[in-house]
């Protein structure tokens, strides 16, 4: 018989009603999930598969395939993301004059919230970290980055955010207080659930990989490059990918502090954010949004540098202005630091310093205008192929102009007076995060699949994925536009004006034409599988490509490159392939190579039992983990055995086979 | 792994990869790293510095620094610290001219300056808490324990290295490995010493004037 | 100086004005189609900025169509591989933007200043600018409560909750606080929001230049009751509000301090209601956070801060009439820039009001800086 204190004491709070079998929707979820858990696990047993997923890919600490493990977070993350998305969409749709919709308040608070969070950190980010980790090291020539252990830890330190994120809607709740979990709302007594600890232990574990490894990836880029590749002949996407990640390392952690102190306020009980007692909840929102506004250049300054590499390669161009460009990117990178207080013009600040803040977001239009102009004169006397990659960036250009517009008109206070949190301002930022970020995380995927994987992506499915995402987009958002003007906030649950109807359900209609384009996106990948032998690239280089990445065979080799190349002008290896280079045929030397660990797989574990026991105050076990984590850490550093050479006959044999392809391609 | 991009003397134009054995030598990331890391730190630093800046006065009829604070205390404290730091210091002289257990010797010396410096803020706390000062009394005081035992977190954490460093030494003496996590926590607990600086006059000394 | 510029760029507003107009056709266009004369000029400031702005975009966008169409590959473009660069074009690039900005700029440092909400209104409608001391604006105290507006009228002595009545063509100030969440005041048609902030106070200036019924709301999240969270606005002639006004007076109910916390309870949808009286100085408590009896209010515990016998004056307490315009964010507790409210139980950190009911409880003299140091309250 349990007594109801020994629960207490090894369950903390956690107890059969908080699991939400009650709902419908979320139980129905939960069955699937589960289902499709078993048929994958089972799946793996079958065919014998751990033993390959163990050594091959979770303790990797190959650059390639962390890469590739952070997209396909990101894609399963994408579809949980978008799938709120569509909930949210359905209910604005419906819940009009006396209908209530299908989510009550409580659940609907939670949808908003989590859409928001994993877009954001689970979405966006593993995207984006996982497309730098595999391109970047190629274009400079590096066979590794600078920190591989680092790099996997990193990697699983991320899942284990995610993990928690999804542990959250089949046990307990999410948080309601939004995607920045804002206080007063998630302040304790207001929010005594488990959501906000969800929230914040999920974001603290997965900013700790984030944090790390912006600070692997600048260090990479610092110390890694090939002989020859000063600052001013890398790649635009590796400069583009420095400032991203320098900006992280500037912003993270200011969260990582701002999510402790309101940890602090929950679990210890000080007065940080509280009304009362000399808190002060706007402190919360000025942390929180000096690092939330830097946090989209981090995003977008990537998919900038993806944009860049594309229309230069299928311009069949040099691009136009490189130096204006990575002044460019620089100039961004210090301003996005100061323009933070945008967010709350109306906190009442006082005129000077609300102009102040408005003019210095309005001026980082002109860099970023800039940018749009180089990519347009890099068209300019091109020769443009369409393939999918160049037809995601001219749609990212008629996109994203207008979001830039309507960003700048959200910078001028008077109009932001009325503008300020009205679904006019959601409509801007997914103009810019989904015509700039997501847009560009496509064409980048689809550019650089060959390179990674030896085989295109399907191009019909993949023509279908692209006019879903667009058509999409315009038809989701226009009407959200329209209705902002209109004056409707954003977050609310229901209307009571029967006029606007129209404009929702339209709305929702978008959001169902992107489902195609997600679809038509995963399809490309399935079909890309199955049709793999005819979409086979054996040259190494598919879209006569103009940086070093090219110059490797196609999946490349663990080593990436079998000797470093030696770089004497921006577009690397297009200047090797137009002097007449030749690949050596022989003199292969072994290899030195880091060693595979399943430290950070087992560190991240730990972290999620931690984060877990922390959520439901389960203090034993929570101990414990912390404990393990110390110990397992400190193992680690006497682990001394971590690299090992390949051997020149292995290096032989791979580059003979990447000839012989070469040689039946020619 | 790769060569270092620094030494960008003129290469042949007709060079298009480097033939010879080209493995790492150049010197370690690991110290940029580590320094970028400590940057990082000292942002949660300054992120807790300007909630302390904000909060400073918040007393909410709590008690005020002047009233509370114990300032010889605390410059005893400070003096521990910063005569650790040169302790550490003597630890890497004895690191350049090899003598291990010099080494050992000053690093135990540290890691016990470390200990009682976190044994006598402990003990402050105890002090504050039996008064009533507690970090729940007020937005000042949540601040004040929050910015004081984040960095006193940091020196257990460095003491923690010590320890393991001195058995990673005993085990395998003054190898390269070694020597470079021995720089890497040099940098470390001279960078908690300039935050504590920061602590020192910012919180206590502004404190009492306020 | 701004309406100049709104003059001198008026081609350019009926040239954004088109596509939107034609997008927003029969609809109800709340921030579009305003009533009062602040949301009137906000509209107008959208109207240039996105015309200012489109200067640049729309022969942007057409370029980017045209060179796509014009230099794809094997279409006969001139194609010149090693175009990379040209002085000439780099400049044109950096500096139009540079001009729409600085154009956009001057706008946004005028217009931010003019329209601060903390400033008193210049004028009540288009041609109406007030040349001798116009009628002093009527003034309204607002509580954000979870989940509902409550709306005091200190000069009629009335309260409102969920219902804003207000004479046309008046000045109001709205001195704006919440009880617990952080909300926004929201009323599209009269002017912009700004924050209701629990134990702060924000002020707004706005006017009604007509008849109107229509909605105002919270903008922002604040909890599970937030979409619900709305009150109707009426705008309406000065007679018919003063007879609102002894309407009001017959409701009977009376809003004290019980009845206060009663209504501060969290809810949610709750209907229009009416309170004949209200305890004067219930506002100021509110922005305190000492409405609970035996709460101390948060100047009070700034005066214990303060105890070490470093004394602050307040700036509006020795420049009463001062004409700063900038907007201040009113916190009592630590802020000590702000003006005091006209009518109002000033309690600044340092100043005593001895008419204030908890002021009148302290033994202290009134006199800042000769009280003896407090002993410390653990």
């Amino acid at each position: 018989m349990f007594d109801q204190s020994l629960a207490a004491t090894i369950f903390g709070r956690l107890s059969w009603e908080s699991f939400p079998l009650h709902e419908p929707i979320i139980l129905g979820t939960f069955i699937v999930v589960v289902l499709l858990g078993a048929a994958i696990v089972a799946a793996v047993f079958k065919f014998g598969l751990w033993g390959w997923l163990w050594r091959e890919w979770f303790t990797s600490v190959d650059h390639k395939k962390i890469g590739i493990m952070y997209i396909i977070l990101g894609i399963i993350m994408l579809l949980r993301g978008f799938a709120d998305a569509l909930m949210m969409r359905a209910q604005q749709a419906i819940a009009f004059a006396g209908n209530d919709g299908f989510l009550p308040a409580h659940h609907y608070d939670q949808v908003f919230s989590a859409h928001g969070t994993i877009m954001i950190f689970f979405v966006a980010i593993p995207l984006v970290v996982g497309l730098i980790n595999y391109v970047m090291p190629l274009q400079i020539g590096a066979r590794d980055v600078a920190f591989p252990f680092l790099n996997n830890f990193s990697f699983w330190m991320t899942v284990a955010g995610a993990v928690l994120v999804m542990i959250s809607l089949f046990v307990g709740e999410f948080s309601t207080g939004g995607w920045l979990n804002y206080v007063p709302v998630t302040n304790l007594e207001n929010s005594p659930g488990t959501g906000p600890d969800y929230y914040l232990w999920a974001l603290q574990i997965a900013g700790v990989g984030t944090t790390l490894s912006a600070i692997n990836m600048v260090v990479t880029i610092i110390k890694m490059r090939a002989p020859g590749m000063t600052m001013m002949k890398m790649p635009v996407f590796c400069w583009t990918a420095l400032c991203s990640n320098v900006l992280a390392i500037a912003i993270f952690p200011v969260l990582t502090g701002a999510f402790a102190l309101l940890m602090m306020d929950r679990y210890v009980g000080t007065n940080f954010f509280t009304n009362d007692l000399g808190g002060n909840p706007m402190l919360y929102w000025n942390l929180v949004w000096i690092w939330g506004h830097p946090e989209v250049y981090v995003l977008v300054l990537p998919a900038f540098g993806i944009y860049s590499e594309i229309t230069s390669t299928f311009s069949g161009k040099r691009l136009f202005g490189y130096t204006s460009m990575v002044y460019a990117t620089v100039v961004i990178t210090i301003l996005s630091y100061l323009v933070w207080l945008h967010h709350f013009f109306t906190m009442g600040s006082g005129a000077s310093v609300n102009s102040f803040f408005g003019i210095a977001t309005m001026v980082i239009s002109i860099p970023t205008g800039a940018k749009i102009f180089n990519w347009l004169f890099t068209m300019y006397r091109g020769s443009i192929r369409f393939d999918l990659p160049m037809m995601w960036v001219v749609a990212f250009m008629l996109t994203f102009v207008v979001g830039g517009m309507t960003g700048v008109l959200l910078a001028v206070p008077p109009a932001d007076f009325v503008l300020h949190n009205s679904l006019f301002l959601v409509a801007h930022f997914h103009n810019v995060i989904i015509g700039g970020v997501v847009f560009g995380l496509f064409a980048g995927i689809i550019y650089w699949f060959p390179k990674a994987f030896g085989f295109h992506l399907d191009p019909w499915w993949g023509k279908v994925g692209f006019w879903g995402w667009v058509i999409g987009y315009w038809v989701a958002w226009t009407p959200i536009y329209v209705v902002g003007l209109m004056g409707t906030t954003r977050r609310v649950r229901h209307f009571d004006d029967p006029s606007m109807q129209i404009w929702f359900v339209l709305a929702g209609i978008g959001a169902l034409i992107i489902l195609v384009g997600i679809l038509g996106f995963v399809m490309s990948i399935v079909m890309g599988y199955v049709k793999r032998d005819q979409l086979r690239d054996t040259t190494g280089d598919p879209w006569d490509g103009r940086t070093l990445e090219w110059a490797t065979s196609s999946p490349p080799p663990a080593y990436n490159f079998a000797f470093t190349p030696v770089v004497h002008d921006l577009d690397a290896w297009y200047d090797m392939k137009s002097r007449g280079h030749r690949r050596p045929e022989g003199g292969y030397l072994p290899i030195h190579m880091p060693r595979n660990t399943g430290a950070g797989l087992i560190l991240s574990a730990l972290a999620t039992v931690l984060g877990f026991a922390m959520v439901w105050y389960m203090w034993w076990l929570a101990v414990l983990s912390f404990l393990g984590l110390v110990v397992v850490t400190i193992a680690h550093t006497f682990n001394y055995n971590r690299d090992y050479y390949i051997d020149a006959a292995d290096v032989e044999r791979e580059e003979r086979s990447h000839d012989a392809a070469l040689a039946a391609g020619a | 792994m790769t060569t270092m991009a620094q030494d960008n003397s003129p290469v042949d134009p007709s060079t298009f990869y480097v033939v010879e054995q080209d493995d790492h030598g150049h010197g370690s990331p690991t110290l940029l790293g580590f320094w970028i890391y400590l940057m990082s730190d000292a942002l949660i630093f300054a992120a807790l510095f300007a909630t302390f800046g904000v909060l400073s006065s918040s007393y909410a009829g709590g008690p005020a620094p002047h009233e509370i604070f114990n300032l010889r205390l605390v410059a005893l404290n400070t003096a521990i610290l910063l005569f650790s730091s040169i302790t550490y210091g003597f630890a890497m002289l004895a690191m350049e001219r090899g003598g291990l257990r010099a080494v050992q010797g000053w690093l135990l010396v540290t890691g016990l300056l470390g200990l009682s410096f976190v044994g006598v803020e402990l003990y402050e706390f105890a002090e504050l808490i039996a008064e009533g000062a507690t970090p729940q009394r007020s937005g000042f005081l949540s601040a004040f324990f929050t910015l004081v035992g984040t960095h006193g977190l940091h020196v257990t954490v460095g003491i923690i290295w010590i320890g393991v460093m001195l058995v990673q030494l005993n085990q395998r003496g003054l190898h390269l490995e070694n020597k470079r996590r021995l720089q890497c926590l040099s940098m470390f607990w001279h960078f908690l010493d300039v935050i504590w600086i920061g602590v020192f006059s910012f919180v206590y000394l502004l404190g009492m004037v306020r | 100086m701004v309406q100049q510029s709104f003059s001198s760029v008026r081609r350019l507003r009926t040239l954004a004005t088109l596509p939107l107009l034609g997008l927003l056709a029969a609809c109800n266009q709340a921030v579009l189609d305003p009533a009062g004369d602040v949301a009137r000029q906000q509209r107008d400031i959208i109207y240039i900025s996105t015309g200012l702005m489109l200067v640049i975009i729309v022969p942007v966008m057409i370029l980017i169509v045209v060179f796509a169409w014009r230099y794809r590959k094997g279409k006969g473009g001139t194609y010149d591989p090693e175009f990379d660069h040209s002085t000439t074009l780099e400049l044109v690039i950096w500096s139009a933007p540079l001009l729409i900005i600085i154009m956009l700029g001057a706008l946004t440092w005028s217009s931010t200043h003019l329209l601060d909400p903390f400033r008193p209104l210049d004028r009540v409608g288009v041609g109406q600018e007030a040349t001798a001391p116009a009628e002093a604006p009527l003034r309204v105290q607002v509580v954000a409560l979870d989940w509902k507006w409550l709306f005091i009228y200190p000069e009629q002595g009335i309260a409102t909750v969920n219902e804003l009545v207000l004479p046309v063509n008046r000045e109001v100030r709205f001195d704006i606080t919440s009880s617990n969440m952080m909300n926004t005041f929201y009323a599209p048609t009269m002017a912009g929001m700004i924050y209701a902030m629990p134990g702060m106070q924000s002020t707004l200036h706005a006017v009604l230049d007509r008849p109107v019924v229509s909605e105002g709301f919270s903008a922002n999240y604040s909890g599970a009751g937030f979409s619900d969270m709305r009150f109707r606005l009426h705008g309406v002639a000065d007679a018919r509000f003063q007879q609102w006004v002894r309407q009001v007076k017959q409701s009977g109910r009376v809003l004290d301090t019980s009845s206060y916390q009663r209504l501060a309870q969290p809810s949610e949808r709750v209907p229009a209601m009416h309170f004949a009286g209200v305890n004067g100085d219930l506002f100021q408590r509110v922005v305190e956070r000492c409405v609970e009896p035996g709460k101390p209010c948060m100047s009070e515990l700034m005066r214990h801060g303060q105890s070490g016998g470093h004394t602050m004056t307040p700036r509006g307490e020795t420049l009463p009439q001062s004409d700063d315009r900038e907007g201040h964010l009113i916190d009592p507790s630590r802020k000590t820039g702000a003006r005091p409210v006209p009518g109002t139980t000033v309690s600044q950190p340092g100043v005593i009001s001895p008419e204030a009911e908890h002021d009148r409880d302290l033994g202290d003299t009134p006199e800042a800086g000769s009280r003896a140091p407090a002993k410390p309250k653990i």
